[in-house]
């Protein structure tokens, strides 16, 4: 199974990515922003960073770029993507996700070890997983506040199309922090605590913390994210 | 030459970190009257030549597809810069 993961100027998380589709026992192929085409991959991971220096808004610039023009109608065909962070931003930004993202409503950097509960596990990218799974992965970003108007959102609900939500109460949510002003809400100011959305046909994925750097033994909180790795490689094989 | 001024605004029911920081510093300076801030992004666009109706149609397109995402934001305007203006800058 061929991944491809597209490298942006800025993007910082290709490596991890690539990494960690290799941990699943698929083969990474990297791709080039200023490639016309997909290579023939089975599926992309837009991975996390600061695509264009992020100067207009979080993606904006990524969503032109060459490699977009043939990404974009792939998607839209079924090609599995998913969008980490920054890739995430991109998706919305290309509008093959819903919403938008903005500054975290504490105005600053976040990075921790985060709780989500996976509120689709029928997407290409969620399959391994059960509904209802709690698991941890790392949240890192500047500009993660996930917003949407009042119909999108309820469109969202309706079609079970909020992927993961972050965890903010009850066991295992994480403890309050003092810099963390607004602990008791999602950790950037999400509507709805929303970490993640997908399409109606479940192939498209995108969310803000990053299941590539929860792979490995001796590296991050967990190996949580492994399973959005190894769901898509069932999903290319049954596709 | 000619220039069109973009004008783009998050939406009002978005909330804008930026300008509230920018609110929280205000009282610092002493000023205390401003309840609230919003903070827009201003483009700039310079062509050669006059601004005609086909630049500032294509002025427009770019302020809806890339300048602004609709989503989140308003473009507010989209305007040519009056001459003189330009002779002062």
């Amino acid at each position: 199974m061929r991944i491809g993961v597209v490298t942006f100027p800025g993007s910082l998380d290709d490596h991890d990515a690539c990494r960690a589709v290799a941990a699943a026992g698929g083969a990474p192929v990297r791709l080039w922003h200023g490639d016309d085409s997909l290579s023939e991959v089975d599926a992309v991971v837009l991975p996390g960073g600061f695509s264009y220096g992020d100067y207009l808004r979080a993606g904006a610039i990524a969503r032109f770029a060459p490699v977009m023009s043939a990404l974009i109608p792939a998607a839209r065909g079924g090609l599995p993507v998913l969008g980490i962070c920054n890739g995430f931003q991109i998706l919305c930004e290309s509008h093959l996700l819903p919403g938008a993202m903005i500054q975290n409503d504490h105005r600053t950097f976040i990075c921790r070890a985060q709780r989500l509960r996976v509120e689709n596990a029928t997407t290409a990218w969620t399959s391994d997983f059960e509904q209802g799974d709690q698991i941890t992965i790392v949240l890192k970003n500047q500009d993660g506040q996930y917003v949407a108007d009042q119909r999108t959102l309820d469109e969202l609900e309706g079609q079970g199309r909020v992927a993961f939500r972050y965890v903010v109460d009850g066991p295992g949510a994480p403890a309050p922090r003092t810099y963390d002003r607004f602990a008791r809400r999602s950790p950037n100011g999400s509507y709805r605590d929303i970490a993640g959305v997908t399409n109606a046909r479940g192939n498209v994925v995108g969310l803000m913390p990053h299941p590539e750097h929860a792979i490995e033994e001796g590296y991050g909180p967990t190996l949580d994210g492994l399973k959005f790795f190894t769901s898509v490689l069932k999903s290319v094989v049954n596709a | 030459m000619g220039i069109v001024v973009v004008d783009v605004m998050l939406k009002s029911e978005i909330l804008d970190p930026q300008g509230q920081a920018v609110a929280g510093a205000l009282p610092r300076l002493g000023f205390n009257q401003f309840t609230d801030v919003r903070q827009g992004k201003r483009f700039v666009l310079t062509v050669e030549g006059e601004v005609t109706g086909q630049v500032l149609a294509a002025a427009r397109e770019a302020a809806e597809t890339m300048l602004s995402n609709p989503v989140i934001e308003d473009v507010v305007s989209v305007r040519a810069e009056p001459q003189e203006a330009q002779s002062h800058a």
